[in-house]
């Protein structure tokens, strides 16, 4: 056998596409006859829509439709499949494909134009009126939970769709004995995902095979599969959804929407091949976001810092519809105590309507807004107390000894919360060593007295990874000798093809490169959920794993058969089987699966199923836990607000790393989409009419190039015992602690001054504010 | 609404005739018209980056040009930038090498647009780049694969 492949910087399967724009995105895809779409959308947050009159548009040229829900036919007059039923949904509201005469939030589609082009289209969308009656407007979440509010439904009891509650210990008891108990109140806001390349759908309906494919710029197309079939009442067999490739798509994309389901219906009605292609203003109204929170939030704990509990409330927006159940509301409280062994925990969580676009997870989901409560409460406990806060944060860590750790909690299926493994002080310690930690305040010192205002950020996180139960692959020898490798699940760029390939090319001693990987295809019979969650490297990479050791079994049966000895007599090196020590007696691997593939009237070999190829399955029943520490440094200008990164170094633990280059692509883009919220990337709503204020890359701040600090990614591996790789998920482990850190950071910067900073995104002239209300106060 | 004109223009060293629409973007045109869909358009109003080509060897967002102010010009893509014979551009190969591109949708306006700088700064501070690439949005990579792959391109183009 030659290197191991897995855990080696292997360069991409998908770069050489990638790199010479031969890439095949959704908007590249053209079919014959192809049509495009565009929609109308509601320009009011709230409002009965009275009448819309589609004539003008009707009567431009190269048009050849313009519907509303009522021309998509009886099949759509009911509100989208609910992507996460759950009983614990009180109001379980999802938006109609086309508005039926309620629109709850600017941006809504209301009607659909089907024209030549593109062009065509939205010149005709622009031509249709409609006629709204205005309802009462709330953006506020925090105002919509109030007795009375405005209520974003219509006819709704209350703006509530549920209530969810987490809770182990006795955080009763605790408070009642602590010495110490301390109270903060906090406002997160995450913004919108910006996937560089925006969402897409193709449909095409071959009426006499009675066969509907849809192209998706989507996350997860074997999901999109299962809503469409049950949505148009067709069998999944006749629908094939294909995921190409996919420009980015850090969670929004794992959903479905309502133009899929306009365009499969157009595609279906019309018999012709549709495209929609997302503009950025449409990703700016219409594309799943993460919006307003406000916490309450109190620790109890010792004079040492030991937290004996936590509690905490939060009013969470989810704005105007439920398309994804509970799943984003239940990932902002199952991370709860995080890192952190508290032993009594009751956080609840009011999710909330409101009249801005509706939210689903972005990279994190909800964890990077639980990481921030636990790590803006830790620095509350070592500011309070006078203690270093990385000392509180070590102090109250799950031991390393404590694995398997049980926090106490229960999944509402029952599964208790067990954290597999990892070494969360070790990786503080090396960070820390790393950054100077120690040696700071003397740099502060030294800053100060040249007048400038650094800090020192620190942000401890774990992860649930690897989401359970599976993703599927196939791996196949194929008559050339050639390894393939299926997968239905899909990569929106973490380089899912090369991760694939590594691992099987390990069991057959091949070059990755050689190896060909398909994925994101529901036409793929090995089964998928969807990429999100840091999930797919621990769930479809174990699965290879066990499908190539299944084929490299295989080969070994036959070809001891073949040879006439015994299987442990035999090995496989550069695609060949031959006996130990004897490389000239060789069975080459195509020549196997020539004779597992056979022909007509050619018996098989005695014992053998056709196919040199497995399909597995690695199922768990609990995610595996990745963890790390951040610390951040940074400048304030305390003039103007501004605030310099000057440095950030990442210690982090994702257990065994199949490409570390990979990993390291995923920690730093997961820590630069933090700083992004912390200090930049605000989706502002006016209040009183629910307008969003910021719909283009003017108005929303992305980070840039410029603004970015020199990120040091330091890798700890402990290996997960959970699956045969021993591999834990990296993709939001960067952005989970990033938030909290970049904050801690610009909080500690100004420690001298006594500012709080409990919240984000820091805006300068928010953190203006800041300092006059702390200097104002410090006057009175 | 169909105002049309004849454009000639030279697109990867291939000389192209067509009639179009005047409100028709470069950009369109180029994967459209041309069906070089390797120019990808990220936000339509001039502020991603991912839409850059080379118009007359400087870089410029084809998605908020028209295609009849190419007119007479040389255009190069991301698709011009290899050898005919395939061999990768030595950027190209630098941003395989340092992992600088995940989903790859920006790549092909970041390559262009660094491509120009380097035409014209050979030896680059990592400042440099980074101020280069400042109207380029990337969403995954946190540029700094990116930002490595210039450099080492910039060297590889000097051939030291």
């Amino acid at each position: 056998m030659g290197a191991r492949n897995v855990g080696a910087i292997v360069k991409r399967l998908e770069d050489p596409r990638l790199v010479t724009g031969r890439g095949r995105y959704t908007d590249d895809i053209v079919l014959p006859g192809m049509l495009e779409l565009a929609f109308v959308r509601s320009s009011e947050a709230h409002a009965l829509v009275k009448s819309i009159n589609v004539s003008a548009a009707k009567a431009v040229p190269g048009v050849i439709a313009v519907w509303t829900l009522a021309e998509l036919g009886a099949i759509a007059q009911k509100p989208m499949v609910q992507a996460y039923p759950s009983p614990a949904i009180k109001q379980d509201i999802t938006q109609y494909p086309l508005a039926k005469d309620e629109v709850c939030y600017v941006g809504e589609a209301i009607a659909v134009v089907i024209a030549a082009n593109r062009y065509i289209a939205e010149d005709a969308a622009q031509l249709v009126s409609v006629d709204y009656e205005s309802l009462p407007v709330v953006i506020d979440a925090r105002e919509a939970v109030k007795a009375g509010a405005a209520l974003a439904h219509r006819g709704a009891p209350n703006n509530i769709a549920a209530t969810v509650a987490w809770k182990f210990g006795d955080a009763g008891a605790a408070f009642a004995r602590a010495p110490h108990v301390f109270r903060e109140t906090y406002y997160q806001h995450r913004g919108v995902a910006h996937s560089m390349e925006g969402r897409g759908v193709i449909a095409q309906f071959e009426g006499a095979m009675d066969q509907l494919t849809l192209w998706s710029s989507t996350q997860a197309p074997f999901l999109v599969r299962r809503y469409l079939a049950q949505y148009l009442e067709r069998e999944e067999a006749r629908i094939r959804v294909i995921a190409p490739d996919v420009g980015g798509g850090f969670g929004p994309k794992a959903g479905h929407y309502a133009e899929e389901l306009v365009a499969a219906l157009v595609a279906m009605k019309l018999g012709r091949a549709v495209k929609w292609i997302e503009d950025r203003r449409e990703h700016f109204l219409t594309t799943t976001q993460q919006r307003d929170q406000w916490w309450e939030v109190e620790v109890a704990c010792e004079a040492g810092g030991k937290v004996l509990a936590l509690r905490a409330k939060c009013i969470h927006d989810n704005g105007a519809y439920l398309p994804y159940g509970l799943l984003l509301p239940m990932t902002v409280i199952v991370p709860f105590p995080g890192a952190y062994a508290i032993p009594a925990v009751e956080v609840t969580l009011d999710c909330v309507f409101t009249n801005a676009v509706p939210n689903t997870p972005i990279r994190g989901a909800g964890r990077p807004n639980a990481a921030f409560i636990l790590e803006r409460t830790m620095d509350t406990v070592a500011r309070n107390l006078k203690l270093d806060q990385a000392e509180v944060r070590r102090t109250n860590f799950v031991r390393k000894d404590q694995f398997p750790y049980e926090t106490g909690a229960r999944m509402p299926t029952g599964v208790t919360i067990q954290y597999d493994s990892g070494d969360y002080a070790g990786c503080l310690d090396m960070v820390m060593k790393t950054s100077g930690y120690a040696a700071f305040e003397t740099k502060r010192a030294q800053a100060a007295k040249a007048g400038r205002w650094i800090g020192l950020g620190i942000a401890s996180y774990n992860e649930d990874t690897g989401l359970p139960p599976y993703e599927g692959a196939t791996v196949k020898v194929l008559p050339s000798g050639r390894i393939s490798v299926e997968l239905g699940s899909c990569s929106q760029g973490q380089g899912l093809e090369t991760i694939a390939a590594q691992i099987a090319a390990d069991q057959f001693d091949v070059d990755p490169q050689d190896v060909i990987v398909k994925t994101g295809d529901t036409a793929i019979s090995a089964m998928a959920l969807a990429t999100v969650g840091s999930r797919v490297a621990a769930t479809a990479g174990p699965s290879v794993h066990l499908a190539a050791t299944q084929v490299r079994e295989k080969a070994i049966r036959l070809a001891a058969q073949q040879l006439e000895v015994a299987e442990q007599d035999l090995e496989i090196t550069r695609g060949a089987v031959h006996i130990q020590g004897v490389p000239g007696r060789r069975l080459m691997l195509g020549d196997l699966a020539k004779r597992l593939v056979s022909g007509v009237m050619v018996p098989l070999p005695k014992g053998f199923t056709p196919g040199l190829e497995a399909t597995a399955y690695h199922t768990s029943e609990r995610p595996v836990y990745a963890n790390g520490t951040n610390i951040a440094e940074v400048e304030v200008d305390i003039e103007t607000g501004a605030v310099t990164l000057l440095n950030y170094w990442v210690a982090h633990d994702c257990g065994t790393m199949i490409n570390p280059m990979l990993v390291e692509g995923q920690i730093v883009g997961g820590v630069v989409h933090g700083i992004g919220n912390a200090l930049f990337e605000h989706m502002k709503y006016d209040r009183e009419s629910g307008q969003p204020l910021t719909t283009n890359f003017a108005e929303y701040l992305l980070p840039l190039a410029t603004e970015m600090p020199p990120i040091h990614v330091e890798h700890m591996e402990t290996p997960s015992p959970v699956n045969p790789l021993g591999v834990k998920g990296a993709g939001e482990g960067g952005t989970i602690p990033g938030i909290a850190c970049i904050v801690s950071a610009v909080e500690n910067a100004l420690k001298p001054l006594g500012v709080k900073v409990n919240e984000y995104p820091i805006s300068p002239e928010r953190l203006l504010e800041l300092i006059d209300e702390q200097r104002g106060a410090a006057r009175a | 609404m169909t105002d049309r004109r004849k454009i000639e223009l030279t697109v990867n060293g291939v000389r192209h005739v067509r009639e179009i629409e005047t409100r028709l973007t470069l950009g369109d045109f180029l994967r459209h018209e041309l069906g070089l869909t390797g120019t990808h358009l990220g936000c339509e109003h001039g502020v991603c980056g991912a839409c850059t080509v080379h118009l007359n060897g400087e870089a410029v967002r084809s998605c908020i040009l028209f295609a009849v102010q190419a007119d007479g010009c040389e255009i190069t893509t991301v698709e011009g930038l290899a050898q005919p014979d395939g061999t990768l551009h030595p950027l190209q190969q630098a941003f395989r090498d340092h992992h600088g591109l995940q989903c790859g949708f920006c790549t092909p306006g970041m390559q262009m647009t660094i491509a120009a700088f380097l035409a014209e700064n050979r030896h680059p501070t990592e400042r440099e780049v980074r101020e280069a690439i400042s109207g380029n949005l990337c969403r995954c990579t946190g540029y700094q694969g990116i930002v490595a792959a210039a450099l080492d391109a910039a060297q590889r183009l000097r051939g030291t």
